[in-house]
């Protein structure tokens, strides 16, 4: 672009203006991406701290100590069968199927209830145990990411409740599709993300 | 707890009167300025009969330039509120040696220096950018408004929570001592057991969700919204800075967010992350914040870059040099900003390895940056320049700028900021950048959209004054502060024992006087040009603009643009006059605009109450709120009938009446 | 030592002071090369072009050259490769966990001399030191031989705070539960400032010492004057010491717990707690706490975190 022959003014005509109102394309799905992103950020600062605080036991108990780790394969099972029943739900959205897609949403909602049930239990017993977040730095940073994590689980399964109110109010209108979409991209995001708890915080951690 | 009946533990928490600073007359002498002050306030809004029109207008407004013109506000209020913190600081370090202790002993110093940094970057330099964002961007890129038009006016209202719960903690209670980052561990319960630190974190927290729904907010505008034409190259530069800040706040906002809650956790309900025993660990803690604290000036000064570019190319009449250039520069910057923060504690004791590497990725960003001073010179080269006060301000950014970097890299070779670390070298190279890059910025970009904005100049003389007195007053200001650095004098300190540095202190506090001079001008230019706003009137396009903000009228209709623009090329508005454009006077559309709500407003004013709540440990009243502004976020949800629309005679009586007088001034003289 | 204008950072007397700020001048001239055109630039560009002079070509479509965006990338370019080189080289050398090869320019060290050891907490808020090998203890004064290498260990009781000598050498953090490393030199005799130059609370500002360079004589004397104050430093006294004070006086201690610093470092001053290397070594990883000092192994993975609990005896 090395211009240095100046355009002559008023040169060929050109449109300067839409003269039709365009339809703006809705930003909700990437700006819901973007704050999925920064949740990973959030999710990362709570990674980095287990993982430098991960043996920082303080004279207290070890994850080796404290895991259950039967307990917590069917922990994950229940969190993955919720983004699968879940996926149903999306599918029977794109058919317009109602109330099946209702049905399906309520199942995974029961799941992840059940799963934050579970989650909760192991919290007080291991409370009960003494070997709660103020009994090592180790502790601490394991109760903030798993509970981080259990919250947003808590969170989804209230906004979902909302929307199912809201789809059987007002049906699957254009606002209420997208936003099931949104849900839908959070809920599989909290997914990957107990993955990453599961693997990282437990497994590894009953390793190193 | 006070010692008192347990009812009034459960319904006040820790707060009991004992909490008002009522023994320290400096802070009652203030309560007392700023209660009449507001008092006056309110009785002349009352009494004129504005409140419905503040309300209709402005504070429920969901208009992108209403809430840039409400933030540039709130960020000059905030930087009164700052610089005096300043202008205490500098009297007391020019006062107290040998056996005079000063006016500010240490447990009020150490508040002031807090307040002071943590108000300047959050509330002054962060809402300045965020208001010149707001109101600048959309009308760059040809868009209506930005993509989630209620959210922002959420931003904005999240923001004011924050400064809220900051200037409470001067009337009620005291607050942080940690200084501006809150490090344990000072900011931890042993040395930190009264309700500042947790003003500060729950300050931050609000504001900080508000920053990051903005960088969200932004960059989808940026990405979706672009007039047809506009591709990512033909962007103006000040919507590409915008573009990098905007990631730049999505990628590491949250850290903050992270970092603060932890500290949070440690205090309020006893995690060990970084108190000295049980295995906690302070570094964790440094690193953290580093990690966004560096990115985070970046993310003041990107914006400002973009908008001088915009500057110097309008005011040299010639397009900008090596635009391309300028795009990558501002991506490397976006990019390396991540990899650098170790540079803040290279004498922690990291190996050389680690000091070299990061110290390395510190210089290298001195190359992108340098880029883009000399391509401001070479705008200029073969221009026609004149020096307006936007100009003005531009020219001392350039002077003081490069002279801020230089230093900056002065402390970036590690082993010489074994020495510099800490010291006032790094006070003075840090306002010299801020102060310089961005302060500097700000006024340049007031200057240079106020037209824009509400259809009149501001005054010349009164502009130029102020920005003599700020740059002449910097430099008597802070050049001392670099003399005192490397006579090893450290920061942060409240007393001095060594008299022979007090004439320094005494002439930088002449030059904050010079400073509060050149601020008073500022309010005096403002309410000059006010006054003579008749005289000063102008059309849609004063300066010989060449972005597409200069193509609607001043101010623009609430729509923006009654038929959206259509980009050929990088100069989209100096192509259009190029090629003759004339703009229509007929045939105009209905246009679909987004009411107005209250909700960002009570959402916010919820959680200020939350925050307070938590501040002072009423469990009650932070339940309460929390769970009302849960039930009022669900109820907005329900809320689907957000959208209304101007029909066509309306925004044909907008176009009729704006202010679009074709005169250029000076375009060319 | 009073003038108006002592910038001791630009003629310090330690020689890892002067080499430190050797390197900062030299990295100033090298930028002025850069620096001082683009000043003069910004000036001399502004005026010749300026709206008013029509002498002057303009050419307001002229916004690319090869040659010109070459030039402002590769001139920033070069002079950054030259000083990272400079700063990658003079970061290693002068890395404070470095052992001196030198204590002077052309003073290399004789492979006999024994460094002074001494052992450095910061209290709230006031400076301990501690001299193992002559079994002596001070607060706020240090003093050392010249053109003696000075090998200082440092931790902190609670808070964090700098070690910062500016006429000895650059500072270093000391912190709670972790060791910091720091090596100098004090060439030139002298009463020289010390101070606390990372923020820790209510009495930072007079966290003072004082740095005492002394003929090897002098030094002798200043030892000998310890001992004969007589007190013990033990860990009644250390606690009472240890309780937050401002402006705190001289201190001198005979004699010192043995094993005090060793305690303080590992947070475990009191009789009956546990020490941090004790309760690592208990734990499954044992490995990490046989290192120097002990505690502080935090952050293993972590660049920044290693540093402090690595050992510190390169000699
Ligand atoms: C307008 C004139 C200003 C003056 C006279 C001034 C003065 C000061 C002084 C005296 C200190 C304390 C230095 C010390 O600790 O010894 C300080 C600290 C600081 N200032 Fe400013 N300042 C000004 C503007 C600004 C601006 C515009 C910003 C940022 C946007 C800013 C950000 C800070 C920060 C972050 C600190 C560090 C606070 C801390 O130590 O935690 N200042 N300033
Ligand atoms: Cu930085």
């Amino acid at each position: 672009m090395n211009t240095t022959v100046v355009a002559p003014a008023h040169a060929e005509p050109r449109d300067f203006l839409c003269r039709e109102e365009a339809h703006p394309h809705s930003g909700t799905l990437l700006g819901f991406w973007l704050y999925l992103m920064s949740d990973c950020f959030i999710f990362a600062a709570l990674f980095a701290c287990n993982a430098v605080l991960g043996t920082n036991v303080a004279g207290g108990p070890s994850a080796r100590d404290v895991f259950d780790l039967p307990g917590l394969a069917v922990n994950t099972a229940l969190l993955l069968f919720s983004s699968v029943t879940f996926g149903f739900a999306m599918l029977e959205m794109a058919r317009r199927h109602k109330r099946a897609m209702l049905g399906w949403l309520a199942v995974s909602g029961m799941l992840a209830a059940a799963f934050v049930g579970l989650e909760i239990h192991e919290f007080a017993t291991m409370i009960a145990e003494g070997a709660g977040p103020g009994r090592s730095a180790f502790l601490s940073s394991f109760f903030t990411l798993v509970g981080t994590h259990g919250l947003h689980v808590t969170v989804g399964i209230i906004w979902l409740i909302v929307l199912m109110v809201q789809m059987g109010k007002h049906g699957l209108t254009e606002a209420n599709r997208r936003r099931l979409m949104c849900l839908s991209m959070f809920w599989h995001f909290l997914d990957l993300v107990w993955v990453g708890v599961f693997s990282y915080v437990y497994l590894v951690g009953v390793l190193r | 707890m006070p010692d008192r009946p347990a009812i009034w533990n459960f319904l006040l928490g820790r707060l009991s009167l004992s909490s008002l600073p009522l023994d320290n007359t400096i802070v009652v002498w203030t309560f007392v300025a700023v209660a009449l002050g507001g008092a006056a306030v309110v009785g002349a809004i009352t009494y004129h009969r504005q409140w419905g029109y503040l309300w209709n207008e402005w504070f429920t407004s969901v208009d992108h330039k209403k809430l840039g013109v409400m933030y540039m506000v709130l960020a000059t209020v905030m930087l009164f509120r700052g610089f005096a913190d300043a202008m205490l600081m500098r009297s007391q370090q020019a006062i107290a040696f040998g056996s005079n202790l000063g006016y500010l002993p240490p447990h009020h110093y150490d508040q002031i220096f807090t307040a002071h940094g943590a108000i300047m970057i959050f509330f002054v330099a962060m809402a300045y950018i965020a208001g010149f964002m707001n109101f600048v961007m959309p009308l760059q890129i040809g868009a209506r408004d930005v993509a989630f038009p209620f959210l922002n006016n959420f931003s904005f209202w999240l923001t004011v929570a924050g400064v809220v719960l900051f200037m409470a903690s001067l009337f009620i209670g005291d607050f942080s001592h940690a200084g501006w980052l809150g490090m344990p561990p000072v900011s931890e319960l042993r040395q930190s057991p009264g309700p500042g630190v947790d003003y500060y974190i729950w300050g931050l927290q609000l504001s900080g969700l508000g920053t990051l729904l903005t960088g969200i907010n932004f960059v989808v505008t940026v990405i979706k919204m672009r007039a047809p034409g506009m591709t990512l190259m033909k962007m103006p530069m000040f919507t590409w800075t915008t573009l990098c800040t905007s990631g730049l706040i999505v990628v590491t906002f949250p850290i903050l967010t992270a970092t603060l809650f932890l500290l949070s956790l440690d205090r309020y309900i006893g995690t060990h992350f970084f108190t000295n025993g049980f295995g906690g660990n302070v570094m964790m803690y440094v690193n953290l914040i580093w990690v966004w604290g560096h990115p985070e000036v970046y993310i003041l000064i990107l914006p400002m870059f973009g908008l001088y570019s915009e500057i110097v190319a309008t005011f040299s009449s010639k397009r900008l040099f090596g635009y391309s250039s300028m795009v990558y520069a501002t991506a490397s910057i976006m990019l390396l900003s991540y990899l650098v923060w170790l540079h803040h504690f290279f004498t922690m004791g990291s190996g050389a390895d680690v000091n070299s590497f990061f110290a390395l990725t510190t210089m290298m960003i001195s190359i992108p940056t340098g880029v883009k001073i000399f391509n401001w010179l070479f705008t200029m080269y073969r221009g026609r320049v004149r020096f307006t006060v936007p100009m003005l301000w531009t020219m001392g950014f350039l002077f003081t700028f490069t002279i801020g970097g230089m230093t900056g890299v002065m402390l970036a070779v590690a082993p010489a900021d074994f020495l510099l670390h800490n010291s006032l070298f790094l006070v003075a190279h840090f306002h010299n950048v801020i102060i310089g890059g961005v302060v500097f910025g700000v006024f340049a970009g007031i200057n240079y959209w106020f037209p824009k904005a509400f259809g009149f100049r501001l005054d010349e003389f009164w502009g130029k004054l102020s920005f003599w007195f700020w740059q002449i007053g910097f430099w008597v200001a802070f050049g001392p502060l670099y003399v005192l650095g490397l006579m090893g004098v450290t920061r942060r300190l409240s007393h001095f024992t060594d008299p022979s540095l007090q004439i320094w202190f005494i002439v930088a506090a002449f030059g904050a006087f010079l400073i509060l001079l050149g601020i008073l001008s500022f309010v005096m230019q403002i309410v000059v040009s006010i006054r003579r706003r008749d005289e000063l009137a102008v059309g849609n396009d004063p300066w010989g603009g060449r972005t597409l903000e200069w193509s609607t009228s001043s101010p623009p209709p609430p729509y923006n643009f009654a038929f959206i623009p259509r980009v050929h090329e990088r100069d989209a508005w100096t192509d259009m006059k190029k090629h003759g454009y004339q703009r229509p006077l007929e045939g105009f559309n209905a246009i679909h605009m987004p009411k107005n709500t209250a909700a960002g407003m009570l959402l916010a004013g919820l959680g200020t109450v939350f925050g307070f709540a938590m501040v002072w440990y009423i469990w009650w009243l932070a339940v309460l709120s929390f769970v009302a502004l849960l039930a009022a976020a669900i109820t907005h949800t329900f809320n689907y009938d957000r959208d209304g629309h101007l029909d066509a005679e309306e925004v044909a009586r907008f176009e009729h009446t704006g202010n679009w007088a074709p005169k250029a001034q000076g375009t060319t003289a | 030592m009073l003038s108006g204008c002592d910038l001791v950072l630009l003629h310090p007397a330690g020689d890892v002071a002067r080499q430190e700020s050797d390197l900062m001048i030299a990295s100033v001239i090298l930028m002025s090369l850069i620096i001082v055109p683009v000043l003069i630039a910004i000036g001399v560009i502004a005026w010749r072009y300026r709206s008013t002079n029509k002498h002057a070509d303009y050419d307001p479509e002229w916004d690319h050259s090869s040659k010109f965006e070459l030039m402002v990338w590769a001139a920033p370019l070069l002079i950054i490769i030259v000083l990272g080189a400079m700063t990658w080289i003079g970061t290693h050398q002068l890395d404070p966990y470095r052992a001196l090869t030198r204590t002077g320019a052309g003073q290399p060290l004789a492979a006999t001399t024994q460094p002074l050891e001494v052992e450095v907490v910061s209290l709230d808020w006031k400076w301990l030191f501690f001299y193992p090998q002559y079994g002596i203890a001070t607060v706020n004064q240090l003093a050392a031989p010249l053109d003696t290498p000075i090998h200082f260990k440092l931790t902190s009781t609670e808070t964090m705070n700098a070690f910062f000598v500016p006429s000895l050498s650059g500072m270093i953090y000391s912190m709670p539960g972790m060791q910091t490393v720091l090596n100098a030199v004090i060439n030139k005799p002298g009463d020289f400032d010390g101070f606390s130059s990372n923020y820790s609370g209510e009495g930072f500002t007079d966290m003072r010492f004082r740095f005492l360079g002394m003929s090897q004589r002098d030094f002798s004397r200043w030892v000998a004057k310890v001992r004969a104050s007589g007190g013990n430093l033990d860990t009644r006294t250390f606690n009472q010491l240890n309780q937050p004070s401002r402006a705190e006086p001289v201190h001198y201690y005979a004699r010192f717990d043995a094993d005090l610093y060793h305690r303080i470092l590992n947070r475990c001053v009191d009789p009956g707690q546990l020490c941090m290397d004790a309760m690592m070594t208990m734990g499954a990883h044992g490995d990490h706490a046989m290192r120097d000092g002990a505690a502080g192994d935090a952050m293993p993975s972590h660049p920044s975190m290693t540093a402090p609990a690595r050992d510190a005896a390169t000699h």
